[in-house]
């Protein structure tokens, strides 16, 4: 199973839980943090479509 | 010349059995565009083992001639040596998939494992045909049963490809905001703008439509979906690398209908000879289910 690495996002109040979380002013600084963090994790960022973008590793071993 | 010939009957028999199985082996030993086996040394390794075969096949010959039965025995040493080949085969062929950009996956390793054992059998078939009719009839019959088997080894060596089970056509890729479409059908979510960017630029889809429930159960496995991506990405080329897991080619199942939607990033964007690539994909042995031949629906029927 896929597995949830990050989570991007501008709204401090919808995001919480057991993965790093970075929060952002905007939606630019959302898309450089995630575009960043795919290339260091090796994780494709996949979009929530309400201003959260998640980092997802589909190939857990 | 004919009491020569008559005196070493077993002898010629023997060598026009190991010749003609070796004929065969070299006509099944291809190396094509996936560049497997490799140049020269693996094509070495199986020439090898051909010779080996087409001995082993020669010489049971005289043996069974000679009334000597229990060296047929030593054809299961044959075949045991041979699963070798193909566990030698999957074994090498799946350590080197970890480090392809698209893999070929487990089933199409399998399909190629299967016929380097398969292909030793037949020409063990072949010489000993050849070696059969040379030595219990003469010669000339032999030559004319080796170029025989070379036949039945050729329509044996070619399967069916999706075209023989599929329609393939070009669809336009499509992207709703993250969401990436081919056709009609849902393939990912990519949540970068600049990945977003580069797959509407690069992007190339197919939707191939399966003629039959049995083409339909064919291609919506797993592993024929991969072979499909490993062959367009092999021979297209694919704009893909190490750290950027979001550009995957990937082809997904309508499953409403049992289209399959693929879509593929190459490196050269030509979508007509990406539709004939699709179509001359092979169909993997270990694919191919035949719902329609079971019982119920042939009653059914």
């Amino acid at each position: 199973m896929a597995e949830i690495v990050a989570v991007v996002t501008t709204k401090k109040e919808m995001v919480r839980g057991g993965v790093p979380i970075f929060f952002e002013e905007n939606r630019e600084q959302v898309e450089e943090t995630a575009f960043l963090l795919e290339k260091i994790l090796d994780a494709s960022v996949h979009d929530l479509k309400d201003g959260t973008l998640i980092l997802v590793n589909h190939h857990p071993k | 010349m004919s009491t020569f010939l008559l005196n070493n009957k077993y002898t010629i028999g023997i060598i026009m059995g190991v010749l003609f199985g070796l004929l065969a082996r070299l006509s099944m030993l291809r190396t094509d565009y996936r560049q497997y086996p490799t140049h020269p040394h693996g094509k070495i390794i199986h020439l090898s083992l051909g010779i080996i075969a087409a001995a082993l096949g020669a010489v049971a010959v005289p043996a069974l001639l000679k009334k000597d039965y229990t060296a047929v025995t030593f054809l299961t040493v044959a075949a045991q040596q041979f699963r070798d080949v193909r566990n030698m085969e999957r074994d090498t062929l799946t350590k080197i998939d970890g480090m392809e950009l698209v893999q070929r996956g487990a089933t199409y390793i399998e399909g190629i494992a299967m016929v380097f054992e398969g292909r030793n059998y037949l020409v063990i078939m072949s010489s000993f045909v050849t070696s059969f009719t040379a030595i219990t009839l003469n010669w000339y019959l032999g030559l004319a049963a080796g170029a025989l088997s070379l036949l039945v080894v050729h329509r044996l060596r070619t399967g069916k490809s999706i075209s023989h089970i599929a329609e393939v056509e070009l669809a336009p890729v499509r992207q709703e905001g993250a969401d990436l479409y081919v056709g009609d059908i849902y393939i990912m979510n990519v949540g970068l703008k600049s990945n977003q960017e580069i797959i509407s630029e690069r992007g190339i889809g197919l939707i191939i439509k399966p003629n039959n429930p049995n083409s339909k159960a064919t291609l919506s496995n797993l592993g024929q979906r991969q072979a499909i991506l490993y062959d367009l990405s092999t021979i297209l080329g694919v704009y893909r690398d190490d750290g950027e897991p979001a550009l995957i080619p990937m082809a997904k199942l309508d499953m409403r209908d049992s289209r399959l939607g693929v879509f593929i990033l190459p490196q050269e964007k030509d979508p007509a000879k990406a539709v004939e690539i699709a179509l001359r994909v092979p169909i993997l042995e270990s694919a191919v289910r035949m719902p329609t031949e079971a019982k119920v629906n042939e009653e059914g029927n």
